[in-house]
C-alpha cells in the first residue's frame, strides 16, 4: 500500500544558523528508514511521466521500488544503468524542472523526493559496496575526451564501457570541471565527487590532468598520437563582466574566479592551505543563478555580515534551483531584486567601497518568454559595499576554438553540433554539455556526453 | 609529477630548474609561462619559461624566493617531483619588422627577457641588453645573456659591479649616443616598466612590457589577471603576458598585485599543518 502522505519525508538539514558558518553539507541525506518511506509514496504508475523528465531517462519508478523493497544495491545499479553519476546528479539537478515536475504526485501535494532518493541510493553504495572488477573486453581502440566535467566523464565511461581505450585530458590538476572548482563543498563535497570519478576510473578510463589542450596539444596532435576520435566536453569557463566602470577594482571578483579560489584551491581552510580570498564585510553578488547562490553563501561562510544578491528580474525568473534560494534565504542572504548595477565605487587606494544600482521594472515578455526588465528612469540608489562578486553568466572558453581551424562555432563561442548526435563541422571531433550549449545544467551536460558515446561507438565501428 | 633534472643556484635568492616536461616543451615559445604547484595544499603560482630544450623535452624556470610556494619550490633539489606543471600558456611574442633593440630587465625580469633576447638575436635583429641589479651579488645569467647580445650593459643601483646608474639612464644614453631601437623590450618590477615606457613613449619608440598579475587557472577562466590596456579590460594569461607599455595601466596594475598583501604575510607565518584535504 502506497504512502498517502502529501509531504516529502523531511530529510535532516544542518541548522541555518550553524550552517552558515561551515563549509559542511547542508542537507544530510536519508536514512534508510526515510528513504523506504519515501520511496513508498511512488504510484509506481504505468506511463511513468518522471523518466520523459530526466534528461537522461533514469528508470525512476524502477529504482525507487526496490529502494522501498530495500534493495539498495540493485537500485543503485538500476540507476547506474543510464546515469554515470548519481550521487551527484541526486544532490545538483533541478528536479523541480524535470522528474519531479512531471510527478503524479505533484498534482496534489509534493511530488515523490526522486532526487534525495537516488541520493539516498548512490551514497549507501559508495559507503556499503566496494568497487566491482570491470571485465570489459577491451578493444584496443583509443579515444581522446577533452574535459573532465560531467560531459567529458559520461562520454568517457560509456564509450569505455563498450571496450575503448578512453583518455581524458583535463587543464586543471583535479578532473571534475564545475564539480570541483564551481559547486562548494557545502552543496557537492569533493570527496564525493572524487568517488564518482573513481567509479569512471575503474570502467579502465585515464585521466591526464594538466594539460590544456589547444596549447600542449592541438587536436590534430591527438589524432597523430592515435587517438580515432575526439569528444570535446570543456564547459563554458569564460566569466562574463558587466563592463561598467569600477571593474578592475581590487573587491571586485568573477564568480569564477571567488569560487575557484574557495572550492579549488580551498582557500576557506587559509593559511593550512595557501591560497587566499578576500572576502569583506558587506559583499553584494550580481546574478540571480545557481552561481550567484553559491557565491553568495560562500561568502557568507566566510564572515560577511551583510550579503546582498541583486538581481535584475523578480524571484520568479531567477534561474537558481528552488532549493538553493531557499537555503540561502534561510542562512540571511539578503534579496535586492529589480537592480541593476551601473558602476562601482572605488577609495583613492583602489579598493571598492559601494555599488550604485538602478532601480528596474518588468517590460514585454522577451524571446526567451521572461519579461524583460526595463529600468526606471532617476531611480539609482548605491549599496554599501566592500566586496563585489559578478555571477551574470560564463560562456565558452576560446581557447580551444582559436587553436583548432575548421572547428565551427556561434557567435558566442558555442561548438556548434548536430543535435541528435553531437557531430562537430569537424571530421571525428564531437562536442556536448555547456561547451555546446552555453551554461546549463549538469544533466544536460552528461545527457549530450552519452549521446555523444553512442555516435562515436557507431563511426568507429563503421570507420 | 615532473621531474626536476637540474638545479642551479644563481644567487641568494634565486634559482634555476630545468624540468621534464616533454609535451610542453615541443610547443614552448618565448613570452609563454608555465603554472606549477609545488605540494598538495600549494598555490598554483605562474613562471615564465626561461628557457625549453625539444630535444631533452625540458623547460627551464629561474624563480626567486619571495614567498610560501617559491621557499617551497627552492628547497626541492635534483631528481625530486614537482607536482603540478602545466603550459605552454599566454600568447608567444611576436616579432616582425624589428632590426635594432633594447631589452631591459631589471633584477629577476632579465630571466624572463632572456628568452626573447635569445629569440631576436638568433632572428639576426641586433640586440641591446641593459639589465639592472642592486648591487653585485643579485646579478644573475651574466653569460647567457652575453651569449645572445651584440651589447650587454649590467648595472647595479650601488654601483658595486663598476657600473652604476638606473636601466632607464643607461638606455637614455644608449639612444643619446644615437643607437636608433625600433623595439624596446622592458621586463622587471612595474615602477622600472613605467619608467622606461615614459621615456620611450616620448621618443615615439614601440615598447613591449611583460606583465606580472595575480593568476589562477592561466586559462582565461576566472579573469583574476585582468589588466586595462589601452582603455579595454584585457586578461594577461590569454591576451598577454606581453602588452603594448604605451598602452598599461600601470598604477591600476600596481593596485591589483597588492591586493592579498595582508594574506601573503599571514601565510607565510603561519605554522602548516598537513590537512588531510
Ligand atoms: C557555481 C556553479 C553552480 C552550479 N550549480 C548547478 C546545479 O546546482 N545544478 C546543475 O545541474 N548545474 C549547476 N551548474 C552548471 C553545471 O555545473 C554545468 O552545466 C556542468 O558542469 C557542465 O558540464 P560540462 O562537462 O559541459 O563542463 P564543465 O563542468 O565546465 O567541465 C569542463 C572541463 O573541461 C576543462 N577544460 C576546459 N578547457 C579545456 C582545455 N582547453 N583543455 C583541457 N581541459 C579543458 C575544464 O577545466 C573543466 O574541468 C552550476 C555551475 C556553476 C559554475
Ligand atoms: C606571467 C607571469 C610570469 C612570471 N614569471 C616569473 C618568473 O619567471 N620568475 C619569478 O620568480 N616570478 C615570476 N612571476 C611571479 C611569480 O608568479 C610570483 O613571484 C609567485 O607567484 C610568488 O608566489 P609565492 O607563494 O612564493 O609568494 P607569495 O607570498 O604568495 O606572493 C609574493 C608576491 O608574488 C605575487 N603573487 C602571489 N601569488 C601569485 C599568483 N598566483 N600569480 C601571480 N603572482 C602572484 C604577488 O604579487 C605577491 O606580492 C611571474 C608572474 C606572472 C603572472
Ligand atoms: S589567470 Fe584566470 S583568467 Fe587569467
Amino acid at each position: 500500500m502506497a504512502n498517502m502522505s502529501l509531504n516529502k519525508v523531511k530529510i535532516p538539514e544542518q541548522d541555518p544558523n550553524i550552517r552558515n558558518k561551515n563549509f559542511l553539507e547542508v542537507a544530510l541525506g536519508y536514512t534508510k528508514e526515510m528513504a523506504i518511506e519515501e520511496a513508498q509514496r511512488c504510484l509506481n504508475c504505468k506511463h511513468r511521466p518522471c523518466v520523459s523528465g530526466c534528461p537522461v531517462n533514469v528508470k525512476i519508478p524502477d529504482f525507487i521500488r526496490l529502494v522501498a523493497e530495500g534493495k539498495f544495491e540493485e537500485a543503485y545499479e538500476k540507476i547506474r544503468e543510464t546515469n554515470s553519476l548519481p550521487a551527484i546528479c541526486g544532490r545538483v539537478c533541478p528536479q523541480e524542472n524535470q522528474c519531479e515536475k512531471l510527478c503524479v504526485r505533484g498534482k496534489n501535494g509534493e511530488p515523490v523526493g526522486i532526487g534525495r532518493l537516488e541520493r539516498f541510493a548512490a551514497d549507501w553504495y559508495m559507503q556499503n559496496i566496494k568497487a566491482k572488477t570491470n571485465n570489459t573486453v577491451k578493444n584496443g581502440r583509443k579515444v581522446a575526451v577533452i574535459g573532465s566535467g560531467p560531459s567529458g566523464l559520461s562520454c568517457a565511461g560509456d564509450l569505455a564501457k563498450l571496450g575503448y581505450d578512453v583518455t581524458i585530458f583535463e587543464a586543471f590538476h583535479v578532473p571534475g570541471g564545475v564539480l570541483m572548482y564551481g559547486i562548494p563543498e557545502f552543496r557537492l563535497p569533493k570527496a564525493l565527487v572524487q568517488d564518482e570519478i573513481q567509479t569512471v576510473k575503474d570502467l579502465g578510463v585515464k585521466i591526464e590532468t594538466n594539460m590544456v589542450i589547444g596549447k600542449v596539444l592541438s587536436l590534430d596532435e591527438i589524432i597523430e598520437l592515435g587517438y580515432e576520435a575526439i569528444f570535446i566536453g570543456s564547459g563554458a569557463g569564460l566569466p562574463s563582466f558587466m563592463g561598467i566602470p569600477g571593474e578592475t577594482l581590487n573587491g571586485v571578483y568573477s564568480a569564477n574566479e571567488f569560487l575557484t579560489r574557495i572550492n579549488l584551491m580551498k582557500a576557506y581552510l587559509f593559511p593550512n592551505c595557501d591560497t587566499p580570498v578576500k572576502v569583506g564585510k558587506n559583499v553584494a553578488v550580481v546574478g540571480g543563478g545557481n552561481v550567484a547562490m553559491d557565491a553568495a553563501r560562500s561568502a557568507r561562510r566566510l564572515g560577511a555580515d551583510n550579503v546582498y544578491i541583486v538581481y535584475r528580474r523578480t524571484e520568479a525568473e531567477m534561474p537558481a534551483r528552488k532549493e538553493e534560494l531557499h537555503h540561502a534565504k534561510e542562512e540571511g542572504i539578503i534579496f535586492k531584486l529589480l537592480a541593476n548595477p551601473t558602476q562601482i565605487f572605488g577609495t583613492d587606494a583602489g579598493w571598492v567601497r559601494g555599488m550604485e544600482c538602478i532601480e528596474m521594472e518588468l517590460g514585454e515578455p522577451d524571446a526567451t518568454g521572461r519579461r524583460k526588465p526595463v529600468v526606471k528612469a532617476g531611480s539609482e540608489f548605491v549599496i554599501d559595499v566592500d566586496t563585489v562578486i559578478i555571477a551574470i553568466g560564463q560562456t565558452p572558453n576560446p581557447l580551444i576554438k582559436n587553436a583548432t581551424p575548421g572547428l565551427d562555432t556561434t557567435k558566442w563561442g558555442g561548438i556548434i553540433v548536430k543535435e541528435e548526435t553531437g557531430e562537430t563541422s569537424k571530421k571525428g571531433v564531437y562536442a556536448g554539455g555547456d561547451a555546446v550549449t552555453g551554461a546549463a545544467t549538469v544533466i544536460l551536460a552528461m545527457g549530450a556526453g552519452k549521446k555523444a558515446a553512442i555516435t562515436i561507438d557507431e563511426y568507429l565501428k563503421n570507420k | 609529477m615532473f621531474r626536476i633534472v637540474k638545479k642551479r643556484i644563481l644567487n641568494t635568492q634565486v634559482k634555476l630548474m630545468e624540468i621534464e616536461a616533454p609535451f610542453i616543451a615541443k610547443k614552448a615559445e618565448p613570452g609563454q609561462f608555465i603554472i606549477l604547484r609545488a605540494s598538495e595544499n600549494g598555490e598554483r603560482i605562474p613562471l615564465t619559461i626561461a628557457d625549453f630544450d625539444r630535444d631533452k623535452g625540458t623547460v627551464t624556470i629561474v624563480f626567486q624566493e619571495v614567498g610560501n610556494t617559491t621557499k617551497a619550490l627552492g628547497k626541492l633539489n635534483e631528481g625530486d617531483m614537482i607536482l603540478d606543471f602545466v603550459g605552454p600558456l599566454g600568447t608567444a611574442s611576436h616579432f616582425d619588422n624589428v632590426k635594432k633593440t633594447a631589452i631591459i630587465g631589471g633584477g629577476l625580469g632579465t630571466a624572463i627577457s632572456y628568452p626573447q633576447a635569445k629569440k631576436l638575436y638568433g632572428m639576426g635583429v641586433e640586440v641591446h641588453s641593459i639589465t639592472g641589479f642592486r648591487n653585485k651579488e643579485l646579478i644573475i645569467l651574466e653569460e647567457e645573456l652575453k651569449a645572445v647580445s651584440n651589447k650587454l650593459i649590467v648595472a647595479t643601483d650601488d654601483g658595486s659591479n663598476g657600473v652604476k646608474g638606473f636601466v632607464t639612464d643607461i638606455l637614455k644614453n644608449l639612444i643619446e649616443e644615437g643607437n636608433k631601437y625600433d623595439l624596446v623590450i622592458a621586463i622587471g618590477p612595474i615602477p622600472m616598466m613605467k619608467a622606461v615606457c615614459n621615456l620611450t613613449k616620448v621618443l615615439g619608440i614601440k615598447t613591449i612590457v611583460s606583465m606580472n598579475p595575480v593568476m589562477i587557472d592561466g586559462t582565461g577562466m576566472c579573469g583574476g589577471c585582468r589588466l586595462t590596456v589601452g582603455g579595454k579590460v584585457k586578461f594577461a594569461c590569454i591576451d598577454g603576458p606581453d602588452f603594448d607599455g604605451h598602452e598599461v595601466d600601470f598604477d591600476e596594475a600596481m593596485r591589483r598585485q597588492n591586493m592579498y598583501k595582508d594574506e601573503e604575510k599571514i601565510s607565510q607565518k603561519e605554522h602548516k599543518c598537513n590537512l588531510g584535504v
